[in-house]
């Protein structure tokens, strides 16, 4: 579960995020949309503080992660990460990437940290990859690696930040099935995407950002069908 | 022209055992010089404001002030500072390992900033701690960007290791020096000299495109 409460966020002068309140059930899979520049990425960075809240508080779980006394690598260890250009580690085998954090961070066994680790390589379609350098995969290929990476952690919420919008169009489906998949095992996901039909299809609601602000937080066919504010309207006129 | 090698010749082998005390000279500075220039790159970029001072305070004095006057220095002010004599070979060693360290340093920041950012993100948001961060995921990648700029470093280093001459390591340039007085023919050892250092550094530069290549089996 993932509780934000009045969550503010600026750079220098510029307020990104203006006062963001909502809740993220167990194992409910949110699709955050918006404008570009609404704070989309702000809003999920915060929630693995990656980016530090200026004002506000949030909970992952039963624990306040926005505590001054929390460990932040502590927390960091059960919220996996995707992002929009992998980030993946370009020295090591695509196993290697996988098992890195499991052994270094969590102290998993070599054995156990490989056999966990191939077991989520197949699960992303990719067990006869492990011993490839990134370098030689396509880029949904390091998507889906990437996921596996996080989940190699064993999280208990993922955030993904526009994972397919750096993918060419072909290679988008094979990663929307990787996470589709993902949220029928009841993960708490909150992804922020610009696939309309993906979060129409998969996401349990939809968050609105617009200017810093949650405008919207509704299920999706009633966001689809009928979105209230008319910032929500304007936007997707445009998109769809 | 008159070159006349004969009367060297027997001076050769004398003047071959320099590379041994240059080579020693070499690689221990490089080593320091290369674990102190990682530290001083830390500093730089670890936002910790005395550190950052410190190490830019460092590098603007081991770059702005002769190599031949740090060594001296260190040679001639140990003793006088401390009232221990300090032999040429550790004060060789100190003086060019901090003044590579400088350069070095410049380098590796360098090398450091240029890691994609998204790389530290990545690390950060697996929970890995900042020590093993830089150690297995942005050293490892600065350090093959730079691996060029450091084996010139490192060649520099050999070259001008040949100042160790003023505090009389007996390294090949001395040597050669020594054989020339004794015959009263200078040109023909320090040719040989000459070639030592040539070859010493081309060798170097082969080691360093196999290190290359090997780094590059990840693209
Ligand atoms: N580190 C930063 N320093 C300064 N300004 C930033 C920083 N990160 C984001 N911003 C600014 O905050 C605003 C919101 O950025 P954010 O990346 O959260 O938007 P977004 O909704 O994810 O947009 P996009 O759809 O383009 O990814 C933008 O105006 C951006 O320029
Ligand atoms: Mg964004």
């Amino acid at each position: 579960m993932i509780k934000v409460e009045d969550l503010h966020k600026s750079f220098g002068k510029l307020e990104v995020l203006k006062g963001i309140t909502t809740t993220i059930k167990q194992g409910e899979v949110v699709a955050v949309i918006g404008p570009s520049g609404s704070g989309k990425s702000t809003f999920l960075r915060c929630l693995n503080l990656l980016e530090e809240p200026t004002r506000g508080r949030i909970w992952i779980g039963d624990q306040e992660i926005t505590d001054k006394k929390t460990n932040i690598m502590k927390v960091r260890q059960h919220v996996g990460m995707v992002f929009q250009h992998f980030h993946l580690f370009p020295h090591m085998t695509v196993l290697e990437n996988v098992t890195y954090a499991p052994i270094k961070v969590k102290g998993m066994t070599k054995a156990e940290a490989e056999a966990k680790g191939i077991e989520l390589l197949k699960k992303v379609g990719l067990e006869q990859k492990a011993n490839e350098y990134p370098s030689r995969l396509s880029g949904g290929q390091k998507q889906r690696v990437a996921i596996a990476r996080a989940l190699a952690m064993s999280p208990d919420v993922m955030l993904f930040d526009e994972p397919t919008s750096a993918l060419d169009p072909e290679m988008v489906k094979e990663v929307l099935e990787v996470m589709k998949s993902l949220a029928h095992t009841g993960m708490t996901m909150a992804i922020v995407t610009h696939e309309m039909g993906f979060a129409r299809e998969v996401a349990d609601r939809v968050l609105f950002l617009d200017g810093g602000q949650l405008v919207e937080d509704a299920p999706p066919h009633e966001f689809f069908a009928s979105p209230k504010s008319k910032r929500a309207q304007e936007f997707l006129e445009k998109m769809l | 022209m008159n070159l006349d090698f004969s009367q060297i010749v027997p001076s050769i082998p004398y003047i071959l055992q320099g590379i041994a005390v240059t080579l020693k000279i070499v690689v221990f500075a490089a080593l320091l010089g290369f674990v102190f220039g990682v530290i001083l790159a830390l500093m730089k970029i670890g936002g910790m404001k005395v550190l950052t001072w410190f190490a830019d305070a460092y590098t603007s004095v081991f770059r702005g002030t002769p190599l031949v006057l740090q060594l001296v220095l260190i040679y001639f002010g140990i003793p006088q500072l401390t009232g221990f004599e300090i032999d040429a070979f550790p004060a060789a060693v100190i003086a060019f390992g901090l003044n590579s360290a400088a350069y070095v340093s410049e380098i590796i920041r360098a090398g450091i900033l240029a890691v994609d950012k998204g790389q530290r993100e990545a690390a950060l948001a697996l929970g890995v701690p900042y020590k093993l961060m830089m150690r297995d995921i942005i050293l490892p990648q600065a350090l093959k960007n730079i691996l060029p700029a450091l084996m010139n470093e490192l060649i520099t280093l050999t070259k001008e290791s040949a100042v160790v001459t003023v505090i009389g390591a007996m390294d090949v340039m001395r040597r050669a020096y020594i054989v020339g007085g004794q015959v009263y023919r200078y040109i023909e050892p320090l040719l040989i000299a000459g070639c030592i250092y040539y070859v010493l550094v081309m060798l170097l530069t082969l080691l360093g495109k196999a290190l290359e290549g090997r780094l590059r089996k990840s693209d």
